[in-house]
């Protein structure tokens, strides 16, 4: 980054756009519902289905992105916030996946 | 020139002015940030670990299975494991309580929303409209201690009910690493509403308010914020998918 | 004040410094220089410790059927040689040089937390202490530096030896990564004005990278640890076979941290290396962008390739594949690395001091540790060389003469900078030979002893296999290493009370570090310089030597009212109250938070030595004081 641009960096550091009040509710009635969608589903026979774990788990991504996008606000804040946490979140999650792997908890193919 | 800065520096009347930084930004939230990283690695390991030893334990009781005191018998349903030869007397039922988490991710869920508002009332101190009580940061700080105090009495009345039901940390692979991981979990929220119950103090004594102190609120919410992502992950993948 | 036309004298009497001395001054430090000079008094002395160890085992080891230690004894040797030079000795050693350095390279006054940088020190001290202590009490821990699971449980290891390890571990994980945070938060953001990440000097850069590996790698041990301090204390059955448990989970989870941790015990000698071949050919690092981008590779791969620690369990052709391939990847930014700082040589003004000499031999040495790594990245190959001498002498030319072969070069020459003083350079010929010559003799020959088939770890071997005078060869290395020790103790201690004659800039550097008196004033930069190029020192002494480089800065001018003034040599002395500076306060409370958290980790021992009440008492006891340490550290104000 030039010099220029860290200055006026600094500038718009303290005055980047926010999550307001209203959207708060919003994202609060959201995580509401997906959750009450997901302990719904784990009682309805979608549960013996072979969808049944990806979509618990994108709705899981979905609350897990929200809450770190608006009540962290990482969609308003400054990039080198996003990058610590995506890069670290990303390591953790191909650790994971390397280790569900190497224990024949997942199979390629 | 160089002591005209000098001078110049020294006589700034506020002592953050002395300092300059790159970016701009709050050292203590990106510390924070990183923290969150290096916290993002330790509850993969942990899940790693439960999910690898899934299914693994040698004896019950199970998660989501019934089992039998007696043997190694699985099943689906009651039914299934006594027609399988176990003793009526001897039937485990699976330990997860699904009604009771969901409720107490509820909470979480909503201790979150709680945060954000506390925030939002630190940020706006002194603003028409903020000094009601209920817009106030006082109250919302309040509401957010108080719902991560009451998802650690659930978690204290989970933990008890399963022990009742024979699982303790010692019994099998499952009791091991669920009663590990969860109580992780549970040791993050306990911190976190000492930190809370903190910040409250400091707003009875002298109320929060000013850039510094929306700086101190913010670093508590991210910190809060991540306890509560990282149930979303556990209530997912250890409680609902099986 | 010295106007920047003036040429500064030469020999600027030192600061009456800071007028701090005492050990009270010491303890209560937060100057990121002092706490760096602590790291590396710490750090040397514990490598006296581990070095003795292996001067033991090396006894041991000279002849067949050696009867200088028990085999207990051994065990107990060997594991504390490996946990002491990783944990006490390279690791802080790189700490102090991270402290030392980043700020001022970077142009900052301290570090972000200059107290929680205090506290790192605290607790890797006592974790030190409290891990070190047990050898003088026959209960050290005796399962090797890994402490492979279950081999580490109640079952197989009872006795006390292994509390020490798992606890004295955890403590030193929560060093390094407070250290870290804090190094993070430094580079980031307290850089000084026109001080843009590609202008950054190489051991900084090589730093920042480490200290993403310590944040993202020490978790996983952290975890590994703590399931097996929950087995070992609490009868859980993590580590259990009996119960279902997986004898790889322990494995898996230690190299995921091991691996990388591998890069951090020699990232910083790379940018230590980096630092010291380009002042001594008088020309800039050669290859700067590609530098970091393969730094910031190796980091990246490291986390990748970790279980080809593990080849030998039988991980399934396609686990195999993948780790060796990744392995093998890993070789070619190293690779690029070592051609760079041949190139950086090659038709520069060469000056062999014995800082240089040590980095020369540090490309050179490690190049061997390289290759014979690459080497053992085949899995099939892999099977002939694991746990024999082969590997030991692979990682021996990779950590010592990579490692302490780079940071003893790192020692000679920032000794000026650190001190105001020189080392002796007659002496450092000494030592840097008898260092050279002893760790040849003792590792080249263990790649035939491993080749034969002499397994590590065994506490003694019989005559008649071949691998008598490799071994013989092997030990008297080592006493040629023990002259160059005690050459290079004399040579420190001595020199530390010497002559204070060392300008600020005894080497002709290029960096910002160079541009202020040696030893620094406490707040290090009088003015924040304003950072025009990769070597900002250079530009204004020798303009030749950076005429190449690109220098931009179109808002010199902006940056200038603002915060900085243009680079110059520094000269001021005086204090910072003096020059109305504001510095944090010294604090005796980061010791008394560091100190109370070893005790509590310290109590869990209780658990088997005294009753569980003692144990429990101790733990409130202790937590409580922690926690009321950490909050009056928190309540009181930094400056
Ligand atoms: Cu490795």
């Amino acid at each position: 980054m030039s010099d220029s641009a860290a200055i006026v960096d600094r500038a718009h550091a303290d005055h980047k756009a926010h999550p307001t009040w209203k959207q708060y509710k919003w994202v609060a009635l959201w995580l509401t519902v997906i959750t009450a969608v997901e302990v719904w589903v784990y009682y309805t026979p979608f549960r013996e289905s072979p969808l049944f774990a990806p979509t618990l788990l994108a709705m899981s991504a979905a609350k897990f992105a929200i809450v770190v996008m608006f009540y962290m606000h990482l969609k308003y804040d400054h990039w080198v916030f996003r990058r610590l946490f995506v890069g670290s979140l990303v390591a953790a999650m191909g650790i994971l996946m390397a280790l569900l792997f190497l224990f024949s908890k997942l199979k390629i193919g | 020139m160089a002591t005209a800065a000098i001078a110049e520096s020294s006589a700034a009347p506020h002592g953050e002015h002395t300092h300059y930084t790159t970016t701009g930004l709050e050292n203590r939230k990106i510390a924070m940030w990183t923290l969150i990283g290096s916290e993002c690695m330790i509850f993969a390991s942990l899940i790693s670990t439960y999910l690898v030893y899934k299914g693994r334990s040698k004896v019950g009781p199970w998660p989501h299975d019934w089992g039998c005191k007696t043997s190694a018998i699985v099943g689906k349903t009651a039914a299934a494991v006594q027609a399988a030869g176990c003793a009526a007397a001897d039937v485990m039922k699976p330990v997860l309580d699904i009604p009771i988490t969901s409720q107490s991710t509820f909470v979480l869920l909503m201790s979150s929303l709680a945060m954000v508002l506390a925030l939002e009332g630190v940020e706006n101190h002194g603003k028409p409209g903020y000094d009601r009580w209920y817009k106030g940061s006082r109250f919302w700080l309040a509401m957010t201690a108080l719902m991560g105090a009451a998802f650690l009495g659930y978690q204290a009345y989970e933990f008890t009910s399963f022990v009742h039901e024979g699982l303790t940390i010692r019994t099998n692979l499952f009791g091991s690493s669920f009663f590990t991981l969860t109580g992780f979990h549970g040791t993050h929220v306990a911190v976190g509403v000492l930190w809370l119950v903190s910040l409250l103090a400091i707003d009875m004594k002298r109320g929060l308010k000013g850039a510094t102190d929306v700086l101190l609120v913010d670093i508590a919410a991210l910190y809060w914020h991540f306890v509560d992502v990282v149930w979303i992950a556990i209530f997912t993948l250890i409680y609902l998918i099986q | 004040m010295a106007s920047s036309a003036a040429p500064a004298p030469a020999f600027a009497a030192a600061p009456a410094a800071t007028g701090q001395s005492g050990l009270w001054s010491w303890l209560t430090t937060v100057d990121h220089k002092r706490i760096g000079m602590l790291y590396l008094w710490t750090s040397l002395a514990f490598l006296f410790v581990g070095g003795t160890e292996a001067f033991i085992l090396r006894l041991q080891l000279a002849h067949p059927n050696g009867q200088v230690v028990s085999a207990e004894v051994y065990n107990q040797l060997f594991t504390m040689h490996g946990t002491t030079m990783i944990f006490l000795v390279v690791m802080p050693l790189s700490a102090a040089f991270f402290n030392f350095l980043i700020p001022l390279q970077i142009g900052a006054r301290d570090v972000a937390f200059p107290r929680l940088n205090a506290f790192s020190y605290w607790v890797y001290l006592f974790g030190g202490i409290f891990i070190t202590l047990p050898v003088f009490f026959n209960v050290a821990p005796d399962a090797g530096w890994f402490g492979y699971a279950p081999l580490t449980t109640n079952q197989f290891s009872p006795g006390i030896h292994i509390d020490f390890w798992v606890l004295g571990l955890q403590i030193l994980g929560v060093s390094s990564l407070a250290a870290a945070v804090n190094f993070i938060t430094t580079i980031i953001h307290m850089r000084a004005p026109g001080m843009s990440m590609a202008r950054m000097p190489m051991f900084t850069w090589m730093s920042f990278v480490v200290q993403f590996m310590l944040v993202l790698a020490f978790p996983a041990i952290t975890i590994a640890l703590f399931f097996l301090q929950f087995d070992r204390f609490f009868g859980t059955q993590f580590y259990e076979l009996a119960a279902g448990a997986d004898p790889l989970l322990w494995q898996h989870l230690f190299w995921i941290f091991g691996h990388p941790e591998v890069y951090i015990l020699v990232l910083p000698t790379f940018g230590l290396v980096s630092e010291i071949t380009p002042t001594f050919s008088e020309k800039p690092l050669f290859g700067y962008n590609v530098m970091v981008f393969s730094g910031i590779l190796i980091g990246f791969l490291g986390f990748g390739v970790w279980a080809h620690h593990m080849f030998a369990v039988g991980m399934g052709a396609t686990a195999d594949t993948i780790f060796g391939i990744g392995t093998m990847l890993i070789g070619i930014p190293t690779g690029i690395k070592i051609f760079n700082w041949i190139a950086t040589m090659w038709g520069g003004n060469l000056r062999f001091t014995v800082a240089m000499k040590f980095a020369i031999a540090f490309v050179a040495l490690f190049l061997i540790g390289g290759v014979s790594g690459v080497m053992h990245a085949s899995p099939p190959t892999d099977l002939q060389q694991t746990d024999t001498y082969f590997i030991v002498a692979h990682f021996h030319y990779v950590l010592f003469g990579g490692s302490v072969m780079g940071i003893m070069g790192g020692i000679y020459h920032y000794f000026p900078k650190m001190t105001g003083r020189f080392l002796s350079e007659k002496l450092g010929n000494w030592h840097f030979w008898m260092f050279f010559i002893g760790m040849n003799l003792t590792f080249f020959p263990m790649h035939f002893s491993g080749m034969l088939g002499m397994p590590r770890r065994v506490y003694t071997y019989d005559a008649g296999q071949g691998w008598d005078t490799f071994n013989l060869i092997s030990t008297i290395g080592v006493v040629f290493q023990g002259i160059g020790l005690f050459v290079f103790a004399y040579n420190f201690l001595k020199s530390w009370k010497g002559e204070k004659n060392a300008p600020g800039d005894p080497w002709s550097a290029g960096t910002l570090e160079w541009s202020i008196p040696s030893p620094p004033p406490e707040y290090n930069f009088a003015q924040l310089p304003i950072v025009t190029s990769r070597y900002p020192l250079w530009d204004i002494k020798h303009p030749e030597r950076t005429a190449e480089l690109r220098h931009s800065d179109p808002d010199t001018a902006v940056v200038a009212e603002a915060h900085g003034v243009p680079m110059l040599e520094q000269t001021e002395t005086r204090t910072a109250k003096a020059l109305g500076i504001p510095m944090p306060f010294p604090t005796i409370k980061p010791l008394f938070a560091a100190l109370f958290m070893v005790m509590l980790f310290a109590s869990l021992i209780f658990l088997h030595t005294a009753s569980l009440q003692v144990a429990v008492v101790s733990m409130i006891g202790t937590t409580l004081l922690f926690i009321g340490a950490v909050y009056s550290w928190l309540t009181s104000p930094l400056e």
